[in-house]
């Protein structure tokens, strides 16, 4: 009975089962009616992280919960809010994670420093080769 | 040039691709962890999610006494896993608030007659709002929330008989 049981557990876990039978939230497949309105959501939501599929963007997910966050990034757009400042809303819950666009932190700031610091040193060997082959 | 620096370049470029090997074969944590640890309860009002149990605000947790926030849903097959779990929690006195996720009041009744009410409150958040204010991505996820309000632990993914003893560990640390 028991592996009969987990066996049926493991058919049931599929990621389609773990689905709600709610419609989604009223903005979360409507687009806002002010186009400019539209236009930042949309910029803003391809530049979320889906949570429930950590692949996607929140513009490309069919998750519920992502379907959750459009409405509310699409509500606080007609509200008014500034797309940064519900990035940094959900940054302050979530962490860098959540959002695509990199950002220079002290975890980061690395990332950004050593290209150019390779660049530089690049810079100055190439100079004293060249430099060097034209004193001879 | 002295000889050895000619092979700096292949070192270094072999010790990248030793730390890039290693990095290959760590198990990854695929969790994402709430950043809200430590910080005030978001402030909410949401209506009871089933007819029987009242609804639940931010004002029910400020009452000096650490509780449970116990993120889940009817439909979510992992919550029947830790329905026994947070029955034993509720049977050492410990205070669960539920927050159903986008569910339906029929079937959380349903729900709670198949598998047994472990709630005092159960908040309906329709459109996953306090889920995402709290730093939550999932369900079944279980928060410790100290007497004044502060989220002081998160526990993701169902909880388990281990979870259980940890829990109660966590909330006697919140009530000092």
């Amino acid at each position: 009975m028991k592996p009969f049981v987990i066996a049926l557990m493991a058919f049931l876990a599929v990621p389609l089962a773990a689905q709600d039978s709610m419609p989604p939230a009223p903005y979360a497949y409507r687009q806002l009616d002010d186009p400019r309105q539209e236009a930042a959501a949309q910029a803003l939501m391809e530049t979320l992280r889906c949570l429930k599929c950590q692949s996607q963007s929140i513009a490309d997910s069919d998750a519920p919960m992502a379907g959750d966050m459009r409405h509310q990034v699409r509500m606080r757009i007609a509200a008014g809010e500034e797309p940064e400042a519900i990035r940094a809303w959900l940054v302050e819950r979530y962490g860098d994670y959540v959002s695509y666009v990199p950002r220079v932190s002290t975890a980061t700031w690395p990332l950004f420093a050593v290209p150019l610091l390779i660049l530089i040193l690049a810079a100055l060997i190439l100079r004293r080769r060249i430099g060097a082959r034209g004193g001879e | 040039m002295k000889r050895w620096t000619l092979w700096l370049p292949l070192g270094l470029f072999a010790f990248f691709l030793g730390l890039a090997a290693y990095q290959l074969t760590q198990p990854k944590d695929e969790f994402v962890h709430s950043t809200m640890i430590g910080k005030p309860l978001p402030r909410f009002d949401l209506k009871p999610a089933s007819a029987d149990l009242p609804g639940a605000k931010t004002a029910d947790f400020t009452d000096g006494k650490p509780r449970l926030l116990n993120i889940w849903a009817s439909w979510c097959l992992p919550c029947i896993a830790e329905a026994p779990h947070l029955a034993s929690l509720r049977e050492q006195g410990v205070e669960i608030v539920g927050i159903a996720i986008r569910d339906r009041p029929e079937d959380v009744a349903r729900f709670l007659a198949a598998h047994g009410n472990p709630y005092t409150r159960i908040g309906a958040d329709d459109l996953s709002e306090l889920q995402l204010a709290i730093g939550s991505s999932g369900v079944p996820e279980t928060f410790v929330i100290d007497g004044e309000g502060t989220i002081r632990h998160q526990h993701i993914g169902d909880v388990r008989a281990e979870n259980v003893p940890e829990l109660i560990e966590k909330l006697q640390e919140a009530a000092q």
